[in-house]
């Protein structure tokens, strides 16, 4: 038995993001379609339309508008029980632009129970800085950084029983180049009642390793859960564990219902700080959220129409979903700083000494709509 | 003692699956795992999206079978 190449299809999706001041909408266009009976080509398109009041941004700049446009193309060829794995990654941004090549083998053995993937990955990246001359946004032209990024991904599924699979991941990651938001400010103590802003400074590599495990189970009636557990550690000290649950559930012969939920965790890089003792005061500073301690809570539901049209005997199915996720983030160590330094250049009527802010929350609604043909 | 008795065990259990591994869960067994509600991701296009909202909020990055360039954390 030889493997087996992904099944054509086409997938048309619409998104929106919106928590924490920031919009994210977008459609995102993904079609896939073998060409004889060894070669399968991928193609997506994909557009992020941002726009940004975030809290960082409230503190520190203006409210911003942006757009990232990201194309991709794969291909995958069957031979035997091996498949090969090629692909490009496009994405465009006005401050950034990325292009991310991947290559990857995977093998099925022991009877297809077992299946072994081995994948390299390698972006460039360029950084550029958006300023406003003469109220046109442009790029700084002072500013212009560049980053690599190399990952190494090991992978096997195993079939455990005829209802139960399982998976193991495992990928290290490299960057090297610049890492920081070139807009981004830490804030410091100047005396106990008053605080500066300074530019982040953050190392100029970074080494990550990530373990995954995932499992999926049938259960006595048609029906499935499945469970996902990670874990990260990285040199910036961060050490992250995530953890997912979800059930998929069909309804009579149309319908697919779909519930999930995820946990996440985190502890603060090494040089991260909500606010500084003082200025300049280690080599490396950062007060990006991201970087910070907090856990996250994700949940939603997905429901799925399947249909058939008779008169388009071409097509072996159709499906129409909409997805909706709810998320909330708190954050251990980043305070909500517009109680004391306002929001875009305005202060607060009666400011908080710094430090005693509240802590930051975020919540965000995350939708999604999308329509699937299989062929 | 107990530690090296159970890599003994391991090691032998290993030793006589490599020499004959037969596959315990025969193609014709395969019905539930072929369901498509058994596939990890159902959606990759749903999927790829949500990787890269978590991706770009959060300080953990890989081994979740996506793939992707691009930043739009700024």
């Amino acid at each position: 038995m030889a493997g087996v190449l992904p099944e054509d299809r086409a997938d048309l999706l619409y998104f929106r993001y919106d928590g924490g001041g920031v919009e994210i909408t977008g459609p995102s266009v993904l079609v896939r379609k073998s060409i004889g009976e060894h070669v399968s080509v991928a193609a997506n398109y994909y557009i992020d339309m941002v726009s940004s009041a975030s809290v960082d941004v409230e503190t520190s700049a203006s409210p911003y508008e942006d757009e990232r446009t990201q194309g991709s193309l794969s291909m995958d060829f069957l031979h035997g029980k091996s498949t090969y794995s090629i692909g490009y990654v496009n994405s465009d941004e006005s401050d950034y632009l990325a292009k991310t090549m991947f290559a990857s083998i995977s093998h099925d053995m022991f009877g297809d129970l077992t299946t072994i993937s081995f994948g390299y990955k390698n972006g460039q990246n360029e950084v550029f800085r958006n300023v406003k001359i003469d109220g046109v946004k442009v790029n700084d032209p002072n500013f212009a950084e560049e980053m690599e990024s190399k990952s190494f991904n090991l992978s096997i599924s195993q079939i455990v029983t005829k209802n139960m699979i399982m998976s193991g991941q495992y990928e290290v990651i490299t960057d090297e180049g610049w890492l920081n938001s070139p807009y981004r400010s830490v804030r410091f103590f100047i005396d106990p009642f008053t605080q500066g802003q300074q530019a982040e400074v953050y190392p100029n590599t970074r080494s990550s390793n990530a373990a995954s495990f995932r499992t999926k189970y049938f259960l006595p009636y048609r029906a499935a859960i499945d469970g996902m557990y990670r874990f990260y550690t990285d040199t910036w000290g961060v050490v992250g564990h995530t953890g997912e649950l979800g059930y998929v559930h069909p309804l009579g012969s149309h319908w697919i219902f779909e519930a999930r939920a995820r946990y996440y965790t985190q502890t603060k890089a090494d040089f991260y700080e909500d606010i500084f003792p003082r200025a300049d005061y280690a080599n490396f500073l950062a007060r990006d959220k991201e970087l910070a301690t907090y856990d996250a809570v994700t949940a939603g539901l997905t429901a799925t129409y399947e249909f058939k049209i008779d008169r388009f005997p071409w097509l072996a199915k159709g499906a129409l979903s909409f997805r909706y996720d709810y998320m909330t983030v708190n954050y251990d160590d980043f305070r909500d700083a517009r109680f004391s330094l306002g929001s875009f250049g305005t202060l607060p009527d009666d400011p908080l000494q710094p430090g005693t802010e509240p802590l930051y929350k975020l919540n965000a609604h995350i939708m999604q709509f999308y329509i699937s043909a299989y062929f | 003692m107990r530690i090296r008795g159970l890599i003994l065990i391991t090691l032998a259990v290993l030793s006589a699956g490599c020499s004959s591994i037969e596959p315990w869960v025969k193609p014709y067994d395969r019905e539930n795992l072929a369901d498509p509600i058994m596939s990890f991701t159902r959606a990759p296009i749903s999927q790829d999206f949500l990787d890269h909202v978590f991706e770009s909020r959060e300080g953990s990055r890989g081994a979740t079978g996506g793939g992707g360039g691009g930043c739009g954390c700024n």
